[in-house]
């Protein structure tokens, strides 16, 4: 038995995972744009009260269905002109910024613990936790979500509060889906026998050595959930099933320029625009975020 | 290679048996991964385990470290039986290495992270002495201080499973249980990585029991040689037994497929007519004759008994 064995050449590592993984996130365009918007819309909401030019909640009849500078008529004033209580748009644009991403994210921790939490517990113990965490999925898909929605708030009546428990409790099925696979690809890593081999609780287990290797899906998940709470409001709003007025929610924004479409469209290209891009750039995020945390480019 | 005649660790009559699914509304079925295992395992000694993919090495590794339940038999540490052992006692006195250091390190922590993580977990000291005992035995199993805060991919196999043999120490545990510890390296540092842990033993006074599928392995480091064949133990011996006068014909079998051009792809069947049974359907008798040789007429109806001859343990109609 010689020493040589013991000490090993002195050869240089590899990069580590953060510089990969910083690398990879600045050479990925589109989720730096999506992130860049995604962080001007939140500054924009944080800020509304700072950058708002008028009260949202302010009606002034007299001047309603001023259009925006850009048009005939516009003015200064009112930059993106005013609704037909005659409320300054932009102003309310902003202040719906934050009723929509309020939306997202409340629905978002609500759907998401509740996913999560059934999900990595039918992944880690299997057998019949996992029959039970299959068999609520299923009914949970069986229920149409919209119809569902429509239902809870016609019969509790429309309120932010409501909406984001609606939301929070109906969107918890790719969660759950997702979370699922993800422990149980994980759970047969020796990693975790070796931590129960160790002595490991089971929450240590899931906690430091589960959770952080399933955490890239679970951004991923959160992303699209949260658009998709965020349209879905758009959506019960249109129907004048969700945030109730004179809360300014870019859904509700829509729904009331609705009548005048033919006369004043831009009372719905707005707000419109405005959904679009906010969904479009949590897209783009979570597409992005999918990519950069690939296992291609990890050990 | 010293070691006392004292048994550690001692299985009896350990059977595990997995039910498995046939199917939607089909049942289950007995899958007898192990059958009736009785071994010792004395203290300083290594006792290697060979056997093909399947025969139950795996199974039997988690029911030492307490990761699995026997469905009958018992494991006794120190003549005590497991039963009444909490998970921590266990971790204490056996720690694992496993197969492939790639699976086995989490991805997402650091080195320095992984290898403290028992003295944590068992409230061993404060961190100022997590480090230096992390230090410690990094510098034992030849690893420079600077990996510490390095990731596991930013490593190589070989040194990978270092970082892994290194929490497996870092606990001082009687026993270390290598379940293919080498058989995913590298050729050129399998050696090292075998070296390595026979330079441990003696360092450290540590107890193996050392899980291979590959014969030649096993030759040069075990005190004794269990070769298994599906959940069963067919021979039993000193390694200058098993490879001088091999008894069981399934062992012969082994040796004669030592000299394969490809280590680690498994025992080729070149020189074993049929191929490996389904252990769901084992076959009757001797559960080796469709492929032995010189099966006999009794063997595809009678199992064979436990048979001692000199200091070799055979399980063959040859020998009755
Ligand atoms: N959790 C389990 N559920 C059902 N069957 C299992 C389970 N674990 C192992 N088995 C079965 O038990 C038998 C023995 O498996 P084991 O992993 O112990 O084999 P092994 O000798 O370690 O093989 P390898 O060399 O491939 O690692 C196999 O047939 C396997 O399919
Ligand atoms: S009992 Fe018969 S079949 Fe089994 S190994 Fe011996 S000779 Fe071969
Ligand atoms: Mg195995």
């Amino acid at each position: 038995m010689t020493d040589v064995t013991h000490s090993i050449e002195e050869e240089d590592f590899g990069p580590s995972p953060r510089e990969i993984l910083k690398k990879s996130i600045l050479a990925h365009r589109s989720l730096l744009l999506g992130f860049g918007a995604i962080v001007i819309i939140v500054l924009a909401a944080l800020l509304a009260p700072v950058l708002a030019p008028h009260d949202p909640y302010l009606q002034d009849l007299s001047i309603r269905f001023t259009p925006p500078v850009w048009q005939d008529g516009g003015s200064w004033e009112h930059i993106l002109g005013t609704d037909h209580l005659g409320r300054d748009y932009l102003s309310r644009l902003l202040y719906g910024a934050r009723i929509s991403l309020t939306i997202g994210i409340g629905a978002v921790l609500i759907s998401g613990t509740i996913g999560t939490t059934l999900g990595v517990c039918a992944g880690y113990f299997g057998g019949r936790v996992d029959m039970v965490v299959n068999y609520l999925i299923t009914v949970r898909l069986s229920m149409p979500v919209v119809l569902v929605a429509l239902a809870i708030v016609a019969i509790f009546g429309g309120s932010l509060n409501i909406v984001i428990m609606v939301l929070g409790f109906l969107l918890w099925d790719r969660f759950a889906v997702v979370m699922r696979s993800s422990t149980m690809q994980v759970r047969n890593m020796d990693y975790v026998q070796s931590a129960q081999a160790v002595g490991c609780s089971t929450l240590r287990i899931v906690l430091t050595e589960i959770m952080p290797n399933i955490m890239n899906n679970l951004i991923v998940v959160a992303t699209l959930e949260m658009a998709h709470a965020i349209l879905l409001e758009a959506g019960l709003s249109f129907l004048g099933l969700g945030v109730q007025p004179p809360l300014p929610s870019w859904g509700l924004m829509v729904a009331e320029g609705k009548e005048m479409l033919f006369f004043e469209p831009w009372l719905i290209m707005i707000p419109g625009a405005a959904l679009f891009i906010l969904i479009l750039s949590i897209n783009l995020m979570g597409d992005g975020v999918r990519d950069v945390t690939a296992p291609a480019g990890k050990n | 290679m010293t070691h006392s005649d004292t048994p550690v660790l001692e299985l009896n009559g350990i059977k595990k048996t997995f039910m498995i699914s046939q199917g939607l509304m089909k049942g289950t079925k007995p899958l007898y991964a192990l059958n009736d295992i009785s071994v010792q395992l004395n203290k300083g000694e290594v006792l290697g385990i060979v056997g093909e993919s399947g025969c139950g090495k795996s199974t039997l590794a988690k029911i030492l470290l307490g990761l699995m339940e026997p469905t009958s038999g018992e494991v006794l540490i120190d003549g005590q039986s497991l039963k009444g052992h909490k998970q921590l006692d266990i971790s204490r006195r056996v720690q694992p290495i496993f197969q492939d250091p790639y699976s086995s390190l989490n991805p997402r922590k650091r080195i320095g992270d992984i290898i403290s993580l028992p003295l944590r977990v068992h409230g061993i000291g404060d961190p100022a002495e997590h480090e230096r005992k992390v230090i410690e035995i990094l510098d034992l199993v030849g690893l420079p201080k600077r990996v510490l805060n390095n990731y596991p991919n930013q490593m190589s196999g070989g040194q990978r499973q270092r970082v892994a043999i290194a929490r497996a120490l870092i606990m001082k545990p009687e026993i270390v249980i290598c379940d293919e510890p080498t058989s995913a390296l590298d050729v050129s540092v399998q050696s090292q990585i075998l070296n390595l842990l026979m330079d441990l033993k003696d360092e450290l006074q540590l107890t193996y029991l050392f899980i291979s599928h590959d014969l030649s392995v096993v030759e040069h480091l075990a005190d004794r040689v269990i070769v298994m064949y599906l959940g069963r133990i067919c021979e039993q011996a000193p390694p200058d037994r098993i490879f001088d006068e091999p008894r069981h014909p399934y062992t012969e079998a082994l040796l004669g497929s030592v000299l394969t051009p490809e280590p680690g792809q498994g025992v080729p069947d070149t020189n074993l007519g049929a191929s490996y049974p389904n252990p769901i359907n084992p076959p009757s008798g001797c559960r080796f004759h469709p492929r032995c040789a010189k099966a006999m007429d009794i063997c595809k109806s009678n199992a064979p008994m436990l048979q001692q001859i000199n200091r070799s343990k055979v399980e063959c109609h040859l020998y009755e």
